[in-house]
């Protein structure tokens, strides 16, 4: 069974989003992490990239599958996590610590779209 | 003999030469009259060897490999059958090996005559009226003839014709073939048995459908019975289709995919007519279309003249050039001789064997392994793994254990319809006993997995390298020599 | 080829005629009866059931009647007879350079040439492990970091070079190519930005080389994602890139060198021009004519494109036992993974002629890899000096060159041409107004050459 955090927001493309202010930081879900094994690539975008809630912001790969990150908020990219670079199995040991970018989102009512942690559970449950 | 493990690089040695060439007796300096910024800096470190020392090096790669050659292949989907040597024979004369593509025509009417000889052969075979031979390899033709598609569309100023269908179990090329040629991929649900669901095929065809992708039989090995019905419902639709010729083999001398309502599809040559895998290619790809697409093939095409002479032509319809010249032309060469050492009487033959050994192998081998697809396959069949899910051992363990028994394993865990797929095709060129050995070899297996488990988990244990840290590889790509001396510091 | 109208009927539910072709299908009819019943089918006509009826083939093929061996090498014979072998002095993207005698010997081997890709890595050490060393070498010559198992050829290797540097630039969509590269090269790279909709501009030419100052002018745009450029170029011409990568890397474009790789073992390499990708066709390493193919096309990147380069990759790795190894990797980005999200639909390559590249390679060496550019580049200048010192050729332009090069003239260079084909030689290449494109490699003799001159100007 994957692990689900209460407080954070989810996509059903299985990304998680927590928003403080109007930064909001996401990343992939435990079961996101589970499902592509060995992760071996994180591609990442760049900081200043305009990204777009349900549109793709990079991918992530592990030895024989890619999966496309999608953003869960729309905004601006202000910072990314450039530890992941040289150590993409973070992603592997710890989903949640590990997050991947900070957007400066420019609609934070967005985040209703997305689902709560139950909701969540569901699709990971189907 | 111990085994060898060198890099061609590991052997140079400064002043050692493995070539001979002729003394410089022009009197004058080239090279002096290139600027220096325009010449190389850095020196590319190329190996300095003997001729000895490289023919026994390749030769010892040659050991470390399986082949067609060597053993059984009977991986699912890419036709593993026997590479005649009179192929390689004719394709190694001189008399073709040294005309450059530019020639004048007058000088290379034996080259255009062959390869316009095989395009009426194949054109003949598959039921359509044109080949072109230029693509290279199967994803090629796949891409060439969807060019086709579009190109036809966008000729008759129907421009809105974007999309195309393709069967969620298709084979992954044909959905990235359908991007590069800039056409937005639909996908239509499989029947259990893998075949086209022609109720949910219905809604989706309207004008914004340029045409749909098919295999015949699927990836399953199972002829698609309501082909007929599908045809007339895309055509209706002002659609076209096309056929993936990879899964060919089981038609051949039977069933023609123009007969069946298809307008465009490619062969693969080094499937169906038994040219070599090269371990990757080259390959050949020709593409044929029905008679109302023929201006559209990509140029250079080879033509015959009313005097009989064969010749170069560009046409102006065409979809423009896929290739440098005319393709894989020694390819082309040893697929035109196949052709004519089966003869109109042997072609025959070729189908309905290769399908007789794949049901032959299913029926023997479903006690111990999982079909989930009961009935008549064609050339392959599909195995859900081991029938018993008990055992822990996956069906990639099961391969693995099988290139310890000295045979080269089945496509697995595709296609994506089943957790533990297991392709076989067997191909016509195998004899009975070898098929025989071969199920005994899984019988084997199967009975492993029940009381020695560990064996077949831990497999392959005989061969040359064992398994491979391929997470390693991927995270941290060493992928030349200069790179694995900067890792090794 | 045989007439075929003498129809041979095959009853349809008859398997085996015992005809010379069994060779390639060993059944015979005791194994036929055999498999049936395991089967549980009386016929194999009952295993087609399910083909309708009316889609059931029952013609006879409009194909000749099964030929035995000593039937097939005499027609082989008989249509190689139609062709003539000719002493060359044309490039136009192929080459008639030498290939040391080894390569044939070890090319048909048949456990190289009846493999399939390497799947299973544990038995496919060999292919795996020439590949890592192809792109070892390739690596030397173009000077990139990374390499591709191999394309099929130039032209398209060079339309996913434009491929790889849209996809790299994300939301840009235009690629210039200088008007230098070979025609034959623009077309397909035409082709395919057509139908995947790719906006690209030709830049036109300025006096034999790339225009830098109209590509400079189109940068200013701000939509470019990528420029592609030769070396030598369509005349043979050695161009100078200097400052073109800069330019472009300001732009946050990407640059791709279009290379014949037997050159750069003397010419200044794409890494050294600041290039982001280099492409070309390895034709020109030692390989057959063979009226267009097989040849090898081939991709080198630098670190920073490699998850955007198409096809196979071979990489360095350790088996459990800890001992060295080969594996494909990289895998993901490749057709069967992403589908439609792949940059590409590549799915082989074109490996024995890799193999080829990599003998040809190793045998040839440090040494003479360049001893073969001398040798083509002297016989060149010479073949120049000779035909301008007779006055009835001027230069068309006054550019550096290495094996191929460009003269003007007056004269009907179609007769002459003719006259040469009837004394065995393929002259220059005819470009219009006047051009002709000679090439010259180290096959060529003085001798050749003086004979090749003496012809043209006799008339």
């Amino acid at each position: 069974m994957s692990k689900i955090l209460d407080d954070l927001r989810y996509a059903d493309s299985h990304e998680w989003v927590k928003l403080e202010g109007d930064i909001a930081t996401v990343g992939i879900t435990d079961y996101a992490q589970h499902a592509l094994g060995n992760i071996v690539y994180v591609d990442m975008p760049e900081v200043g990239d305009e990204v777009s809630q349900g549109e793709d912001f990079g991918a992530v790969e592990s030895v024989k599958a890619a999966s496309d990150l999608l953003s869960p908020v729309s905004g601006e990219v202000v910072e990314i996590n450039e530890s992941l670079e040289d150590e993409p199995e973070l992603l592997n040991q710890d989903a949640f610590s590990n997050w991947i970018m900070k957007v400066k989102v420019s609609d934070p009512s967005e985040i209703e779209n997305l689902l709560d942690a139950a909701a969540y559970a569901k699709v990971c449950e189907e | 003999m111990k085994t060898y493990d060198k890099l061609i690089f590991e052997l140079s040695r400064p002043g050692r030469k493995g070539y001979s060439l002729p003394a410089d007796n022009f009197g004058v300096n080239g090279m002096a009259e290139i600027p220096s910024d325009l010449l190389r800096k850095n020196e590319a470190e190329l190996p300095e060897v003997s001729e000895l020392e490289v023919v026994r090096h390749f030769t010892n790669l040659s050991s470390k490999n399986f082949g067609v050659d060597t053993g059984f292949y009977p991986l699912g989907s890419c036709t593993m059958k026997y590479n005649p040597k009179i192929n390689e024979e004719v394709a190694a004369l001189p008399s073709f090996n040294n005309i450059h593509p530019l020639q004048d025509a007058s000088t290379a009417q034996g080259a255009l005559e062959l390869y316009y000889n095989l395009q009426k052969m194949l054109s003949n075979i598959a039921g359509l009226t044109e080949f072109t031979l230029n693509p290279y390899a199967g994803a090629h033709g796949e891409l060439t003839g969807l060019m086709v598609m579009r190109q036809y569309h966008i000729s008759r100023g129907d421009n809105k014709r974007t999309k195309v269908i393709v069967p969620n179990s298709a084979h992954g090329t044909n959905p990235a073939s359908a991007m590069v040629a800039g056409l937005e991929v639909v996908e239509v649900k499989s029947k259990p048995n893998g075949s086209i669901d022609v109720e949910d095929l219905r809604p989706l065809l309207d004008d914004t459908i340029a045409g749909i992708m098919m295999t015949n039989p699927n990836t399953l090995g199972m002829f698609e019975t309501e082909i007929l019905e599908i045809a007339k419902l895309v055509h209706e639709a002002g659609g076209l289709l096309y056929y993936d010729g990879a899964n060919l083999n089981p038609l051949l001398g039977k069933v023609r995919p123009g007969d069946m309502g298809f307008d465009i599809m490619h062969i693969n040559l080094h499937k169906t007519f038994s040219t070599p895998h090269g371990g990757g290619g080259p390959g050949s790809g020709p593409v044929g279309v029905a008679k109302h697409l023929v201006e559209f093939l990509p140029n250079p095409r080879v033509k015959k003249g009313e005097n009989g002479k064969f010749f170069v032509d560009f046409g102006e319809e065409s979809l423009g050039s896929v290739s440098t010249f005319f393709g894989n032309f020694g390819v082309m060469m040893k697929a035109y001789a196949y052709i004519l050492t089966l003869g109109k009487e042997n072609i025959r033959n070729v189908g309905p064997l290769a399908t007789l050994n794949a049901n032959y192998i299913k029926e023997s081998l479903k006690d111990d392994y999982l079909l989930p697809i009961e009935g008549v396959c064609k050339h392959e069949f599909v195995f859900d793994g081991l029938k018993d899910k008990s055992t822990g051992v996956t069906t990639l363990n099961v391969a693995k254990r099988l290139l310890d028994y000295g045979f080269h394993a089945p496509t697995i865990y595709f296609p994506l319809l089943f957790h533990e797929s297991m392709m076989i095709e067997p191909t016509e060129t195998e004899s009975k006993e070898t098929l025989d050995d071969f199920i005994e070899v899984m019988h084997k297996v199967a009975k492993e997995a029940r009381e020695t488990p560990e064996e077949v988990i831990n497999a392959p244990l005989t061969t040359i390298v064992r398994k491979l840290d391929e997470t390693g590889a991927a995270k941290n790509p060493i992928l030349s020599y200069r790179a694995l001396k900067e890792a090794a510091k | 080829m045989r007439e075929t109208t003498d129809s041979c009927k095959i009853p349809l539910n008859f398997i085996s005629t015992k005809t010379m072709s069994d060779k390639f299908m060993p059944h015979t009819e005791e194994d036929i009866r055999a498999m049936l019943e395991k089967i549980g089918v009386a016929s194999i006509d009952e295993l087609y059931g399910d083909v309708p009826e009316e889609v059931i083939y029952r013609e006879d093929y409009n194909i000749p009647s099964a030929m035995s061996e000593i039937e097939l090498r005499r027609h082989f014979n008989e249509l190689g007879s139609k062709n003539k072998s000719l002493t060359i002095f044309a490039g136009g993207g192929a080459y008639d350079h030498y290939a040391p005698s080894a390569i044939g010997h070890l090319l048909a081997r048949s456990e190289f040439y009846t493999a399939y890709t390497p799947y299973q890595p544990e038995i496919s050490q060999g292919t795996l492990q020439y590949i890592f060393e192809y792109q070892s070498m390739i690596s030397e010559l173009t000077g990139m970091e990374a390499t591709n198992a191999s394309m099929y050829d130039g032209a398209t290797a060079a339309a996913e070079a434009m491929f790889m540097m849209v996809a790299s630039a994300k939301k840009k969509n235009r690629v210039l190519i200088s008007d230098t590269v070979s025609e034959r090269v623009v077309r397909v790279v035409k082709t395919y930005a057509k139908f995947h909709g790719v906006a690209l501009t030709v830049i036109p030419e300025n006096d034999g080389v790339t225009n830098l100052e109209a590509i400079y002018k189109e940068l200013e745009e701000g939509d470019v994602a990528g420029v592609i450029v030769p070396t030598p170029n369509k005349y043979g011409i050695v161009e100078d890139f200097t400052g073109l990568a800069d330019n472009i890397h300001s732009a946050k474009g990407s640059l791709a060198i279009f290379a014949d790789p037997s050159t750069l073992a003397v010419l200044r390499t794409p890494a050294e021009w600041g290039a982001d990708v280099a492409c070309g066709d390895g034709q020109s390493l030692g390989m057959p004519l063979a009226f267009g193919g097989p040849y090898l096309g081939y991709i080198s990147c630098s670190k920073s494109m490699l998850r955007k380069m198409p096809g196979r990759v071979v990489g360095a790795t350790k088996d459990a036992d800890g001992k060295r190894a080969y594996v494909l990797t990289l895998q993901a980005r490749e057709q069967h993974i992403r589908r439609e999200k792949a940059t590409s639909n590549i799915c082989s390559n074109q490996s024995l002629m890799a193999l080829y590249a990599t003998i040809y390679l190793s045998l040839l060496g440090k040494e003479g890899l360049k001893e073969v550019n001398r040798l083509s580049c002297d016989g060149a200048h010479y073949l120049y000096d000779r035909l301008i010192s007779t006055g009835k050729f001027t230069p068309a332009f006054d550019k550096p060159f290495l094996k191929e090069f460009v003269l003007k003239t007056e004269l009907d260079m179609e007769k002459i041409n003719a006259r040469l084909l009837e004394n065995g030689i393929m002259g220059g290449l005819l470009l219009g107004n006047g051009l002709v494109e000679f090439a010259v490699t180290e096959k060529r003799t003085k001798e050749e050459i003086d004979t090749l001159v003496n012809l043209m100007v006799e008339g």
